[in-house]
């Protein structure tokens, strides 16, 4: 195929590669370099991307004095209750608009999709006001309930792509060996759907995990404020410790770039199915 | 758009459901969905609605319809237009700027070199990071002080002095942009690579027997079929990029001087800092309204495009 690039077009595939890796990996390398570096080093005016000396102490000051960890717990709960609602609700309502005979369906997945480019801003008032009159401010359940409703449209819209490539005669096959519609969603289509449901799932993980506005609006402590929040909070009072920030940033960006390198073609695949293809 | 629908339209299973009938399964297994989004998107909406036309505050705990009162008031403040202002610029800009250079990694990742796997990894890394981290981070690397953007500008001889990137009026909103560009860029890159992978290899390869050259290929082959996920992508960034909230309320709050105020931090803080939430309703309708402007125009402008092409 590429027989016939001359080395100066190589030359600059190369080069443009090289860019785009920097682009994307360069800062935050620099910000998990920052957070094994002593104060002194970061502000010495000959910044260095090695270490040294190397340090733990923004690692400490992190967890010991800002607590990053009761944020952690916060986020984790949220976002996996958040997860597992989203792929219950989604994949019911993605099985129902695939394999049953509903009139509309595809004015359905519009407004569905659609509601997911509603400015958040624009609901989070009234919702206030709801979870306020409930007493649910300052609880994960205002949170869940709102994240549930932000990752459903996505999620729903990929799991439905992804029901329609599987072959319609297993659900014939099924049916005729009499297993009821809620046995075919459970027994056949969803244990089929398992690298779908996986992808989906992270997608609803990490919508929960970054988001920070209905965050911010409906938790007002540490008991129940996200990492997000928290970290947005970390400031001293007389500088603004860096450092500690690069630290808490590795904390809870790493093992989201790890599971998000580990599926990354599942992830790609499953975003522009939902996003651009259909 | 549609195909996809009415291929699966086809073969339908008649016969499900014998317990009961498929049409109350259907609003069965429907209903949470229905439930979830009409409690979490469609309520507030409807709600916000009513109570822009209302004088709401917890401060004073008024909550007396005033008709258009609100927007009266809206229209006359300049603190909105100009965080509209603001708003519209940084859509226009971050946008344009995602998409052109977008393709430009589109096109390079669509050719084949040692290292393509984990360069397109790479590429994960600024989308799927918290965006509050994002706006730490670039807090940190466009520091006025110690950042590492002012050393290598500086030693480069690109600047004379330190810039106060976003600590001054002048150049707090392009940070602002940047740090957007830099987050959602490769994403978008990797959406028109799967567009561009869809463009049929014989094409190009008969184009260049044609001895037509790199250049003329993509002008009118690529480019054209590209068209419409690149008009897609192009308005799923808009819309997005027109709520911006985490990056610049981590990164300015708005500030300094009001530079940077866009739509939605202009309305959390009418909203949760003045507590006046009928006016602060307002403010999220009017962003509202214009949104769906965008996208009426961005959607009519997409159907011309398509009724050409056919």
């Amino acid at each position: 195929m590429n027989d016939t690039r001359s080395p100066l077009q190589s030359i600059a595939i190369y080069l443009g590669a090289l860019l785009i890796l920097i682009w994307s990996a360069g800062p935050f390398l620099w910000q998990f370099s920052t957070s094994f570096q002593l104060d002194k080093a970061l502000t010495s005016g000959s910044p260095s991307l090695i270490p040294s000396p190397f340090t733990l102490e923004h690692y400490y000051n992190a967890f010991v004095e800002k607590q990053l960890h009761r944020y952690v717990w916060n986020s984790l709960v949220v976002s996996l209750a958040t997860t597992f609602l989203c792929l219950f609700v989604g994949s019911l309502a993605a099985f129902a608009l695939s394999r049953l005979n509903i009139k509309g369906r595809f004015g359905i997945l519009m407004v569905i999709l659609s509601v997911s480019m509603f400015p958040q801003i624009a609901l989070v008032g009234p919702l206030y006001l709801v979870a306020s009159n409930l007493g649910l401010l300052d609880t994960y359940t205002a949170l869940i309930i709102t994240y549930l409703a932000l990752g459903l449209p996505l999620v729903t819209w990929v799991l439905f792509g992804y029901f329609e490539t599987l072959p319609r005669e297993i659900d014939e096959a099924a049916r005729m060996d009499g297993v009821s519609i809620p046995g075919l969603l459970w027994h056949i289509i969803l244990p089929m759907s398992l690298p779908s449901l996986v992808t989906t799932g992270l997608l609803a993980f990490i919508t929960a995990w970054n988001e920070f506005l209905f965050a911010l609006a409906f938790t007002s402590n540490i008991d129940h404020q996200t990492i997000p929040v928290g970290i947005a909070n970390f400031t001293n009072l007389y500088y603004v410790p860096w450092g500690d920030i690069a630290a808490a940033s590795a904390v809870v960006t790493v093992p989201l770039i790890v599971l998000v390198l580990f599926f990354q073609r599942h992830i790609i695949e499953g975003l522009t199915q939902g996003g651009i293809k259909e | 758009m549609s195909a996809a629908v009415d291929v699966s339209g086809t073969g339908r299973p008649r016969r499900l459901g014998k317990a009961l009938p498929g049409a109350l399964w259907a609003l069965l297994l429907l209903t949470p969905a229905f439930v979830s989004l009409a409690s979490v998107s469609f309520y507030p909406i409807v709600n916000g609605l009513y109570l822009s036309l209302t004088n709401t505050s917890l401060i004073t705990q008024d909550q007396d319809f005033t008709g258009f009162a609100n927007y009266v008031q809206l229209w006359g403040d300049a603190q909105f237009w100009n965080a509209w202002w603001h708003t519209m610029w940084f859509t226009l800009a971050s946008t344009t700027l995602e998409t052109v250079i977008g393709l430009g990694m589109a096109l390079i990742l669509c050719e084949a070199f040692k290292g393509r796997g984990l360069v397109r990894a790479a590429m994960l890394v600024p989308w799927a990071m918290p965006t509050v981290v994002t706006s730490k981070m670039f807090g940190w690397l466009f520091d006025g002080q110690n950042g590492i953007i002012n050393y290598i500008l500086l030693h480069a001889g690109l600047i004379e002095q330190n810039v106060n990137w976003y600590g001054s009026t002048q150049t707090a909103m392009t940070t602002i942009i940047i740090a957007d560009v830099w987050k959602t860029t490769p994403f978008m890159a990797l959406l028109l690579l799967t567009g561009l992978q869809t463009v049929p290899n014989s094409l190009i390869e008969a184009a260049r027997m044609d001895g037509a050259k790199g250049w003329i290929t993509f002008w009118y082959i690529r480019l054209p079929l590209l068209m419409p996920t690149l008009l897609i992508a192009g308005l799923f960034r808009a819309l997005d990029a027109f709520r911006v909230f985490d990056l610049v309320y981590v990164l300015t709050g708005g500030g300094p001087a009001d530079s940077t105020e866009t739509l939605s931090t202009l309305s959390y803080k009418v909203l949760f800092s003045t507590l006046q939430f009928g006016y602060g309703a307002a403010v999220s309708t009017a962003m509202f309204v214009t949104e769906g402007i965008i996208a009426l125009v961005f959607c009519l402008y997409l159907v011309r495009q398509i009724r050409r092409a056919q």
